[in-house]
This record gives C-alpha cells, sequence and structure tokens, in this order.
C-alpha cells in the first residue's frame, strides 16, 4: 500500500531522525512510502489561536498535497487529530472543500495506530534494549484513542521494559502555543509529568508527540536529569541507523 | 463580585511563587479525580453505563435550552401555585435589590445562606450589610471564607479547598478565641456550635438551587453538610437565587441529572443531603418558611440561548472540569479572577463580563480535553474556549506581536519555498544559540519558553534537506 508521509513541522525543524524512523518502519511494513516536498504545517497553531482563517488556507493546502494518496500518516496524534477531525468542520462553509476534507480525513493517521490497526508489521527495525515509560500525549488518547497502539508495538521488542508512570494520561503543560504564552504554568505543569515519570526510574521517556517531548526534556533538563532519555515512539520502534 | 480576570497571568505568577498554596494544591490534587473515577467504576461495575447517562444528561439539558422560556414559565405558575413568588433579575444589581426589598417587607435583621454562586456574582452579602442584614454564610467552607474577611472561594463545590487545615485552625482561634484545635472534627464542632445561634434566630434563608423541577414547581437542593436544609426550614423567608438555565422539566429527569451530578462532583454514589423543596409551609405541616421567594438570574444566560455559546448552558455546576484541569490544580482558583475558575470559569468569565475584561482566561488552557471528556454533560469546553478565541482575533482583542507571529507563520506555510528558506535559517540560528549545547537556556524569540525550562535543541538540518539528499 501507498503511504504519503505528514512529517510536521516540529519533526522537520527539529527531530528529523523521528521521520526518517517513521519512514523505516512503513517500509518495514510493507508500504511505498512517499513524501509530498511541498508540504509544511497543518495549521494547529492558527486554528488554536483563534485565526479559523489561515488554518482554512493550510486545511485546503493538506488536503490538495495529500488527497491522491491512498493513506497519510503523520508521527503526530495532534496533527493527524487536527487534519483528522477538524479539517471538515473548519471547511464546513465550502461546501467543495468540504466534500474534499470529508473524503481525505478517514485516511489520516497517527503513526502508531496506522501500524497496529493497517499496515501491521509482522517485524519492527528497532533494538531498543532498557526501561520506558509511555507518557499518553492528548489529543492523541483522547480524540484518536491512541493508549493500547503504542505499548502494544513497543512489547513487540524484546529489549524493552514498559513501566507505566502514575498519571501517564494527564496533560505535560504543553499546549502548543500556551507554552510560550504562559510559561510559567507549562512548565510548572511540565515539572510534574517529569516527576511522575521519573517514579518509574525507567531509562526512557516515550511519547507519540515531538511538542510534548520537547517540553519533557527542556524541564528534565533545566532539574538537571541528564541521563533520562527522552525519545519519540518511532525512533525507539524503528531503532538508529 | 469585582472582576480580576485581567490579572490573569499575575494572579497564576503569585500562586506558583506562594508555598503554602502549592503546598495545598498538591494535597488537594487528585482527590476528587480519584473519588470520581472510583464512582464511575463502581457504577459501571454495577451493570450500569457512565457514558449513556451522559449523553442522557445532555440531552434533557438541550431539551430544556430548546424552550427555555416555556420550562421557565411552567416552573412558574407550578411554583405561584404553590405559594411561592416568582421574581426575575437580569443582573447581579436587580438579585442585590429584589433581596433587599425582601428583607424589607418582611424585617429581616439577620440572613443564613447555603452555598450560593449567584449570590457571589451579585456581591449579594455586601448588599446586604450595607442594608443593615447580617448575611451569615452556612455552608463550612463558606463560613471559612466570610470570617477570613470576606475572602473569594476558589472552587464551585469545595470553597476553600486552597487552605491547609493549619490555615483553618489559626482563623477559628483567632475568630472564635477558643483553644486552638488540630483536629477536623473539633474544628468542625466549633463552627457548628457558633453557626447554631445563627440558624436559630435568622429572619430569613437564602439558597441557591441545583435544579428548579418545572413540573413539581420545586427546587433540588444536594449538599454534604444539612446547613442548607436547616436554612430553607428554620428562618419565616426563604429566598432562593438561582440562574435561569437550571430548570428541567420533570421528577425523572432530576433522578437522572443527581446521578450524574455527584458521581462528577464528589465521587459520591448521592450526596449526605438532597432536598427537594416545594412551596410553602402548609397549615398541617410543622416546618418550612411561610414565605418563599424565587429570584431566577439573567446576568448574561439569555444572551448565550441560541448563540455558538448555549452548549455552556447545560453546566450543571459539578467541578469536575477544574478538579481536571491541568492549569487550575497548578494555579488554584483564585488566579482566574471571578466567580468561576478553571475551563468553564474561562468559558463563563468572559461570555458573562465581556471578552476584553477576560483576555488570557480562553488561552488560559492546554486544550488537553480532560475537561471535555469528563463534563457530565458532555460540553465541548476546549471547543467553546477555541470560539472565544475565535471572537477575540475577530475583534482585534489579541496583542499585536501575536497576531502578527501567527498570521506570519500561517503566510510562510503556504509558501513551500519561502518555508524552506525560513526554516532553514531558523534552525541554524537554533543551533548557534545552543552553541554546540543540546539546548538553549535563554530563548530570545519565545523568552516564556524558557524561564522555567531548556530548549531542546534541533538536530542540525531540516527533514526536507536531509531528505532530498538522501534521496538523490
Amino acid at each position: 500500500m501507498r503511504v504519503a508521509l505528514f512529517v510536521t513541522c516540529l519533526v522537520d525543524m527539529m527531530r528529523p531522525r523521528i521521520g526518517f524512523a517513521a519512514i523505516r518502519l512503513l517500509e518495514a511494513a510493507g508500504c511505498e512510502v512517499v513524501v509530498p516536498e511541498t508540504q509544511t504545517c497543518c495549521g494547529q497553531p492558527a486554528f488554536n489561536s483563534g485565526d479559523r482563517a489561515s488554518a482554512a488556507k493550510l486545511a485546503k493546502k493538506v488536503i490538495a498535497e495529500f488527497e491522491a494518496h491512498e493513506y497519510i500518516v503523520a508521527p503526530s496524534g495532534s496533527c493527524a487529530d487536527q487534519i483528522r477531525n477538524e479539517y471538515p468542520g473548519l471547511l464546513a462553509d465550502e461546501p467543495e472543500w468540504h466534500r474534499r476534507a470529508l473524503a481525505f480525513c478517514p485516511r489520516v493517521f497517527e503513526l502508531t495506530d496506522f501500524l497496529t490497526r493497517v499496515a501491521q508489521p509482522a517485524e519492527l527495525p528497532g533494538g531498543f534494549r532498557g526501561s520506558i515509560t509511555y507518557h499518553d500525549s492528548c489529543a492523541g488518547l483522547r480524540s484518536l484513542g491512541i493508549k493500547e497502539q503504542p505499548r502494544a508495538l513497543l512489547a513487540q521488542l524484546p529489549g524493552v521494559e514498559l513501566r507505566e508512570m502514575p498519571g501517564a494520561e494527564e496533560c505535560c503543560g504543553f499546549g502548543g502555543t500556551f507554552s510560550v504564552k504562559f510559561g510559567e504554568i507549562s512548565a510548572a505543569i511540565a515539572e510534574k509529568k517529569c516527576a511522575n515519570a521519573c517514579t518509574t526510574n525507567a531509562d526512557a521517556i516515550v511519547g507519540g508527540d515531538l511538542g510534548c517531548l520537547l517540553n519533557i526534556e527542556g524541564k528534565l533538563r533545566r532539574m538537571g536529569d541528564e541521563k533520562t532519555r527522552v525519545l519519540h515512539v518511532a525512533e525507539v520502534l524503528a531503532g538508529d541507523r | 463580585m469585582q472582576i480580576r480576570s485581567m490579572f490573569f497571568k499575575a494572579n497564576a505568577s503569585a500562586a506558583l511563587a506562594n508555598p503554602v498554596l502549592q503546598g495545598n494544591l498538591r494535597t488537594s490534587k487528585g482527590k476528587f479525580v480519584d473519588k470520581r473515577r472510583a464512582a464511575v467504576a463502581d457504577f459501571e461495575a454495577e451493570g450500569g453505563d457512565f457514558e449513556a447517562m451522559r449523553a442522557a444528561a445532555a440531552e434533557v439539558r438541550n431539551l430544556v435550552l430548546k424552550d427555555l422560556d416555556l420550562w421557565l414559565e411552567k416552573f412558574e405558575s407550578a411554583a405561584t401555585a404553590r405559594g411561592a413568588t416568582v421574581l426575575w433579575a437580569k443582573d447581579g444589581e436587580e438579585i442585590c435589590r429584589h433581596v433587599v426589598d425582601i428583607a424589607r417587607r418582611h424585617s429581616v435583621r439577620k440572613a443564613v445562606k447555603s452555598k450560593s454562586m449567584l449570590s457571589e456574582e451579585a456581591g449579594l452579602n455586601q448588599a446586604l450589610e450595607a442594608s443593615n442584614v447580617q448575611p451569615v454564610e452556612t455552608d463550612l467552607g463558606e463560613y471559612i471564607l466570610q470570617i477570613n474577611d470576606n475572602e473569594p472561594p476558589s472552587h464551585i463545590i469545595a470553597p476553600v479547598i486552597h487552605k491547609s487545615l493549619d490555615e483553618v485552625a489559626d482563623l477559628f482561634e483567632k475568630t472564635h478565641r477558643k483553644p486552638r484545635k488540630t483536629e477536623i472534627p473539633e474544628l468542625t464542632r466549633e463552627a457548628r456550635e457558633a453557626l447554631r445561634a445563627h440558624f436559630l434566630d435568622a429572619d430569613m434563608g437564602i439558597s441557591g438551587g441545583n435544579f428548579l423541577v418545572a413540573e413539581t414547581g420545586s427546587v433540588a437542593l444536594v449538599t454534604n453538610e444539612g446547613n442548607g436544609r436547616m436554612v430553607t426550614t428554620l428562618p419565616r423567608v426563604h429566598v432562593v437565587v438561582t440562574g435561569i438555565e437550571k430548570v428541567i422539566p420533570t421528577l425523572e429527569d432530576l433522578s437522572l441529572l443527581l446521578r450524574v451530578l455527584i458521581r462528577s462532583a464528589t465521587g459520591q454514589h448521592i450526596s449526605n443531603y438532597v432536598s427537594l423543596l416545594t412551596g410553602v409551609k402548609r397549615p398541617d405541616e410543622h416546618d418550612g418558611p411561610e414565605h418563599l421567594y424565587y429570584i431566577l438570574v439573567d446576568n448574561g444566560r439569555a444572551d448565550l440561548v441560541g448563540s455558538q455559546f448555549q452548549d455552556m448552558l447545560r453546566c450543571i455546576r459539578c467541578g469536575a472540569c477544574m478538579n481536571h484541569c491541568p492549569v487550575y490544580q497548578t494555579i488554584g482558583g483564585h488566579a482566574y479572577g471571578w466567580v468561576y475558575p478553571g475551563p468553564m470559569g474561562s468559558v463563563l468569565t468572559p461570555l458573562y463580563n465581556g471578552l476584553d475584561k477576560a483576555i488570557d482566561l480562553p488561552h488560559a488552557a492546554t486544550l488537553c480535553n480532560q475537561c471535555g471528556v469528563v463534563c457530565p454533560v458532555k460540553i465541548p469546553l476546549p471547543e467553546l474556549l477555541r470560539k472565544l478565541r475565535e471572537q477575540q482575533v475577530e475583534k482585534n482583542l489579541r496583542p499585536w506581536l501575536e497576531r502578527v507571529a501567527i498570521k506570519g507563520w500561517a503566510w510562510v506555510a503556504g509558501k513551500p519555498k519561502l518555508y524552506a528558506l525560513g526554516t532553514w535559517f531558523g534552525v541554524r540560528y537554533l543551533n548557534w544559540l545552543a552553541g554546540g549545547k543540546n539546548r538553549i537556556g535563554v530563548l530570545g524569540a519565545a523568552p516564556e519558553w524558557t524561564l522555567g525550562r531548556d530548549f531542546p535543541a534541533p538536530e542540525g538540518k531540516t527533514f526536507r534537506e536531509l531528505y532530498s539528499t538522501r534521496r538523490r
């Protein structure tokens, strides 16, 4: 099957290796992966900031770039949720675009959701050895129902020991632009998340959304924790290369 | 209540810097969350379907809101037929005027109150004092706040959740002039002793109302302390102050809504007291008020009917949204600056007071949707917050720098070549800031981020650069 990768702007800028890991995973599952070159951002920052017009423009851009493909996969629950669940409403006033959105959106998936429910790879390329605690990111968890999918995939890696932290489903305090508008509150929430994660003494905190991971990593390092690794689930599942 | 929501950010900073408050928030965090979770689990273990019940509760509330005027008229005629007087108030000032008039008419000198958030909206206590009527709060939490120089509540059902046992013990020692108590039962007994005399010589009882039942003209009250029952049965005059949206059609609907309300609020299966009060004292009855007044309040609610914010009027004031909110859990309720804190407050405060009075509140949420999934009447709180943000943008109320940044980002993202160039420079700039380290300590472009945490440095090149080279 042919899959178009929606890289996400954060991965593009901050952690390209997550994008490449996603490609390796999809290829391991037998998918032919294409990466539309003109892709940029899903428009979530504008949408959540109340700039509906800008968000609608970017929604149309994403639909036009990706709708020819059978499946669209993003290594982010929050971007996948934005596209899958918000685009139809965002374009509700424009019948033609609304129709295109309705045809397009059900084919958009978050990476681990796609791997477990659709592609189902027999083997994963990753070889992580150590303990992991998993942070459930809000949009993936509560809007896309992503909870067991990453855990099931991680459990396929023989070297991984999964340790649940208290409050795994609680928000890490990132919240997109919230993190720069209310930095103090955001960092204070992140501190609780890090404290919860650290009770497990896991080698790595793993999640499916880079925004949360940058927030958690930034807080951990400021707190003086240099040893706990913060990794995207795709990096763990695909292994280093 | 004087609104202070425009100072949200400063309020929140002060809350974060207050070690006593932070300790109290840590102690209380999760208690309501755990209790609600257990109550829902119990309900489901007994074969119940909590999700179906939430949906049914939301449907009842929607049904009422569709024909709110008709249900209110129905309530009014049923209540009037049972000897009550129904008055209407368009705002807080009118609430105060009505209550003061009633107090004068019945020569009231003291009024005992059970919890009413509407009386907070109106600043009723101050109005009563100005008219020489002594208001006495009898809900334990509200009593504590009243004797602490009329401190405002920080939670809609647990008004003193921000205080520690020690703080209350100090306050009681100072106010009651009795030896300092340290155990909760002793403190409660001391408050009860102080309050009993007030109950006995009060001429008027003022209560809120959780629900107004249209078919019977009754008010339903949900409490845990029993003070509500004393307030509504002992004094000769009872005044109910509640919002026009609280009406529901039938007793059957009441039983459904009580089930979701109480589990969502305190995690109890049923509260210690559920009172259903109908009409004035009849000749064959031993207790109950001789005069019963309903003051049904608009104060911004009617404007929401038929608007894109109508869903908010479903709210049954359980407090689950704030209990589960990471922001509320971190800064407490006072920072929100008005009567209602947390997600429901961040929607209601700007709607009832004006968008410009609470510019930060719709943004003071991570949109994690924990509130939305626990709301017993399925109010899409994050969506409503986002709609408020849209209204702020439409009315040009956001800071210009933010507008430029968002518009600019979206504009660049619409032009792939420009975006590629921008991100090429962006990651190099960030790496230069990191100076060879894997993190940035001070980020000039987003200084708020690095106030309390580092900003991890980017890997080096953008994905699109690497992808185009690797593919070649």
